[in-house]
């Protein structure tokens, strides 16, 4: 990183919300559907057609602002953004413009030393999305509106970050908050998360900002990451050899990692905002306001916390159980059924969590419920099976949907806890490997995991091992 | 009594009592309009078989006793209201062949209540306009004297009336152009407030202004239509949630102990002696039958024709930037790839006068003038709606001219946008109030009729009908017809 | 003068408008005497007076996230210009 200039960075977010239907009109908004099948008069924009605002989306939007600190305004309005695209139906995007719904808010991120970092965020604001043009056509370019009029949130962000790490530090977190609060899928690959990053270099010292750079349309962190720090080298060099930067956008190209220059965005754009006469102003409540507040879920850094301080789980494990809603949600399910919160967040962050990747599934639809799990750990809790044959008996769970009390009977996986019985097969054993045995005497610790084994495995796998150790330590002393 | 002498309510009565079928009355309209549309060009469609076939469907329904207020009446719609199979085309070249997915809520109020469409009207292109002769259709000659211009932009709506070719028509009306083709055509003409009716399906021009009415040949007509069209619709986020009255059932309440108004702004020097003369005996009618006559003042009047025509441009800038020959119209193809494509459908395709609006409204709400014109003309706005709000705290209804003068020659102010926009002085105010309006027949000008204008305050249209049928009882105005053979 | 012939023609790039040398002077004219017509606003005070948007008083118009039929893929392509393979068509967009 060059040190003689300090890298700026703001961020403008496009999340896309999950609505069942358009934000001025009732078209569906699923993905992936033929080509302008989701059209009505309002998103084609037909003449004579008119927007009505989906109240979701102002559910959403007081949502995401409540979340990221904001204040909510208790007056918007909507406004009209001119510029001609053919993805862009009514030569118009509606907007917000003047008086956004929500502003004044921040996020918490730990920076590169780890200490805690406020981000500021400028603004939220509703909008529509455009459709969708499609290049490389023989005829020409192609232009399906099935996207056009989805709802978005634009989250502005001051120009606070200082590196391409706390940028993505910044994105993880409003991307895990949007997705906690149910307002966003977080699909990066279906552009449900899209990020544009306003980058300039300035000496250090130096108040006022230098010329940024906007590269558009980032979707990935990956990419992110690499097109600022590609971006910072390129201005970095820029100054060097005492050039000037320029105000552009730029798109970047992930296959190159490289950017380059779209048209200098001053050229013919002019986008005369003014308020839209089709909508009539927003006004929010203080009522509203707290019903949506006292709606909200709790949010992953506050969780993480209470899971440290409640449940006394590793900051790991109190992190990674945090990160997701659903994981959150499943967590707290199985240890509101078994109170040992350690071990089910070994199961969940190990067995759970390992099948659910080999099996490409996601917690929310995860074949073992809390309740199937937790009646697994309590067989384990009283000693009927081992936690080695609990691994079996969880496999069989995912599989046939049984209870564990059901599988353990059926497949007499129970424990062996009668003395006697394992004393049996001890003797047995003692008898075929009395040379072992003799060393063990002698004081060769390493035969004894010998002998525990050699029982498990007799027993298949069914031996209480703190008995058949006990056992054997009463075979040693006699 | 012709049929063109009676009212809806008597042409629903005989229908009712068999006297005349829809058919007959719908043959009669088209029989009228091939007879004189020549002439008027009030027309740019004629649905003569759909026409024919709804009417018998409707002879059924009344034969069977399911009528409702309008069922079988024929009547005509501004080509501004997209009706789902028929040519909607705004009186533009870049709209000629194009055909709406959808019918407007007014005009599907209308149908459900029974009316026959019998074609679309001609109009000033996007309904701009005040003399129809912004139309890619060419001009609309008013019935009265066919050298001269039927008013604008609804001139199709208030000819076909005037020469007898439809028993209603329903217009729109952004600076008076339901009550100045009305006033001109000899004709009633209502503007009701802004959010009465739906909007939803109309053609935009500009969104804070246009309002949806009717135009028919008596004041009962009028109340009958508004109440069929007016009331909220979910699918007009502007259009309110106000109960509706029955228009027909208060109708004969009087203007006994009413206060009328009358702003001395409108009263001016540049004011035609003819109407100036009528509009006085209309007010002696009014102190005749009991009203009590004020002086009142709208001191902003004068600057309203400026704050409009930026309000309006602003609007219809924006409105018009969907007309880029992508996904209707008639696209221009050349060179420049799709900004070629852009400028040279929109050039084409555009007329002058549209084309003056759009730059004057771009410029207007552009980088750096914004806030001297556009925010300017909105704060303006304010003093003059609250003018209207004032006067209405001392009087029931405003009394005014309609326009400066009767109906003026085709071509006399083509060449003077500025005079042109003049012309709407009086008419103007009332939708930048957002408030009601009526304009009805009050005298004549030589063989010119001379408009009345009532207007009302928001959301009392009831007041406005009761005093202009009261005006109406009194005088026979309303009943003279177009010389047109 | 109000406005000059150049504005003009930044205009008529903005509202995307192909005009002939001799509309943009007859323009420029026009529009000249129209904002030097509307200069007439700057006669009153304004100032703390709140801008008219509507002059109806209206707020909050909802409606609720339920699904629509959509218009259905002819009827949505029924007044296009060009279209092919489900989609509109327009001159070859270069980014």
């Amino acid at each position: 990183m060059h040190s003689r200039y300090e890298v700026v960075i703001g961020l403008e977010v496009h999340v896309q919300l999950t609505t069942k239907t358009k934000i001025f009109c009732g078209c569906s908004t699923a993905f992936g559907q033929e080509p302008n099948t989701q059209t009505c008069p309002v998103c084609l924009g037909l003449p004579g057609a008119l927007p009505v605002l989906n109240q979701q989306v102002v559910e959403y939007a007081i949502r995401a602002g409540l979340a990221t600190n904001c204040r909510i305004a208790p007056r918007s309005i909507f406004a009209r953004k001119n510029y001609f695209y053919p993805d862009l139906p009514k030569g118009y995007q509606i907007s917000q413009f003047e008086l956004p719904i929500t502003e004044h808010g921040w996020l918490d991120i730990a920076n590169a030393a780890g200490e805690k970092k406020r981000i500021g965020i400028t603004r939220i604001h509703m909008e529509e999305d455009a459709g969708k043009l499609l290049h490389g056509g023989n005829s020409g370019s192609r232009v399906d509106l099935n996207r056009a009029c989805t709802p978005l949130l634009e989250v502005v962000s001051e120009p606070d970050m200082r590196s391409a790490d706390e940028a993505i530090e910044y994105l993880k977190q409003l991307h895990q908050i949007v997705v906690y609060l149910g307002v966003c899928d977080g699909n990066l690959e279906e552009g449900s998360f899209r990020c544009d990053a306003n980058v300039s270099l300035r000496p250090f010292g130096q108040a006022e900002l230098g010329t940024r750079a906007e590269l558009k349309n980032i979707n990935s962190f990956r990419f992110i990451k690499q097109a600022i720090e590609y971006e910072v080298e390129r201005q970095a060099e820029l100054l060097d050899e005492g050039g000037k930067v320029v105000q552009e956008t730029r798109l970047f190209d992930a296959d190159s990692g490289s950017s380059r220059s779209m048209r200098s965005k001053e050229e013919a754009h002019d986008y005369r905002y003014f308020p839209d006469p089709d909508l009539v102003p927003l006004v929010i409540d203080g009522a509203w306001i707290e019903r949506v507040r006292a709606e909200l879920p709790e949010l992953p850094e506050v969780k993480r916390r209470r899971y440290v301080e409640q449940f006394k789980l590793p900051a790991y494990d109190a992190g990674v159980l945090s990160a997701a809603r659903a994981t959150a949600e499943y967590f707290e399910a199985l240890v509101g059924l078994h109170a040992q919160p350690k071990i089910c967040s070994n199961w969940v962050m190990g067995e759970v969590s390992r099948a659910l990747k080999e099996n490409e599934g996601t917690i929310a639809d995860c074949p073992v419920s809390p309740g199937l799990l937790a009646g697994l750990l309590k067989r384990i809790d009283d000693n009927t099976i081992s936690n080695k044959i609990a691994k079996t008996v969880f496999e069989e769970i995912w599989r046939s949907g049984k209870s564990a009390d059901q599988i353990i009977e059926e497949q007499g996986l129970k424990q062996v806890t009668d003395s006697g019985a394992i004393e049996a097969i001890l003797d047995e054993i003692i008898a075929a490997n009395l040379g072992q045995f003799e060393e063990l005497k002698g004081g060769k610790d390493k035969m004894l995991g010998f002998f525990v084994g050699q029982v498990m495995k007799a027993s298949k796998g069914k031996a209480n091992p703190g008995m058949v150790n006990q056992l054997i330590q009463k075979k040693l002393a006699e | 009594m012709s049929f063109s002498q009676m009212s809806i309510r008597q042409l629903q009565q005989a229908l009712r009592d068999g006297k005349t079928s829809s058919v007959e009355l719908t043959r009669a309209c088209l029989a009228r309009i091939a007879a004189t549309d020549e002439r008027i060009n009030a027309f740019v469609t004629v649905c003569a078989e759909t026409a024919l076939a709804a009417a018998a469907e409707a002879d059924s329904k009344l034969a069977a006793g399911e009528a409702g207020p309008l069922t079988g009446i024929p009547i005509a719609v501004k080509d501004i209201f997209n009706t789902a199979g028929v040519r909607t085309s705004c009186g533009s070249r870049i709209l000629e062949n194009y055909t709406a997915p959808y019918d407007a809520t007014a005009f599907a109020r209308l149908q459900e209540q029974g009316a026959i469409l019998l074609g679309k009207l001609n109009m000033d292109e996007f309904a701009m306009g005040s003399s129809n002769e912004n139309s890619a259709n060419g001009p609309v000659r008013n019935p009265w004297d066919l050298e001269r211009v039927p008013g604008g932009s609804s001139g199709g709506s208030a000819a076909a009336l005037a020469a007898g070719q439809a028993f209603a028509t329903l217009g729109t009306d952004t600076g008076g152009s339901i009550r100045q083709p009305a006033s001109f055509c000899g004709v009633v003409g209502l503007k009701p407030t802004y959010g009465r009716v739906s909007r939803y399906g109309v053609i935009a021009y500009a969104s804070s202004l246009d309002q949806v009415g009717p135009l028919t040949h008596c004041v009962e007509d009028a109340a009958l239509m508004l109440g069929v069209v007016a009331g909220y619709d979910p699918a007009d986020s502007t259009s309110v949630d106000c109960p509706v009255p029955d228009y027909l059932a208060g109708l004969d309440a009087g203007v006994k102990g009413m206060k009328i108004g009358l702003p001395r702004e409108y009263f001016i020097e540049g004011l035609d002696p003819a109407i100036k003369q009528a509009v006085e005996a209309a007010i002696e009618v009014y102190r005749g039958l009991g009203a009590e006559i004020v002086e009142v003042s709208l001191p902003h009047t004068d600057y309203a024709v400026a704050c409009y025509y930026l309000i309006a441009t602003a609007e219809a800038s924006s409105n018009l930037a969907r007309y880029d020959g992508v996904r209707y119209g008639v696209r221009q193809q050349g060179e420049g790839g799709l900004s070629g494509m852009y400028e040279k459908t929109r050039a084409a395709g555009f007329g002058d006068e549209v084309k003056r609006r759009i730059m004057l409204g771009t410029y207007a709400l552009s980088s750096g003038y914004y806030d001297a014109y556009y925010l300017k003309a909105q704060k303006v706005r304010t003093l003059i709606r609250e003018d209207f709000l004032k006067a209405f705290e001392q009087v029931d209804l405003l009394l005014t001219p309609v326009a400066p003068t009767a109906a003026f020659k085709l071509g006399e102010k083509t060449d003077d946008p500025l005079q042109m926009y003049l012309s709407d002085i009086f008419t103007i105010p009332v939708n930048l109030a957002g408030t009601c309006a009526l304009s009805l027949p009050c005298g004549m000008d030589g063989q010119l009729p001379i408009g009345l204008q009532l207007i009302g305050q928001p959301f009392d249209e009831m007041r406005i009908l009761q005093a202009a049928k009261a005006y109406e009882a009194e005088t026979d105005w309303h009943q003279q017809r177009a010389p047109l053979d | 003068m109000k406005i000059t012939r150049e504005e003009v023609e930044h205009v008529a790039r903005l509202s995307r408008l192909a005009l002939e040398p001799t509309e943009i002077d007859v323009l420029t004219g026009q529009m000249d005497q129209l904002l030097g017509y509307v200069e007439k606003l700057n006669e009153l005070d304004t100032e703390g007076i709140v801008a008219t948007a509507h002059a109806v008083p209206m707020e909050n118009a909802f409606r609720a996230d339920e699904v629509k039929p959509s218009l259905g893929l002819e009827r949505a392509l029924q007044n296009a210009p060009q279209s092919e393979e489900s989609c509109f068509v327009v001159p070859k967009v270069i980014e």
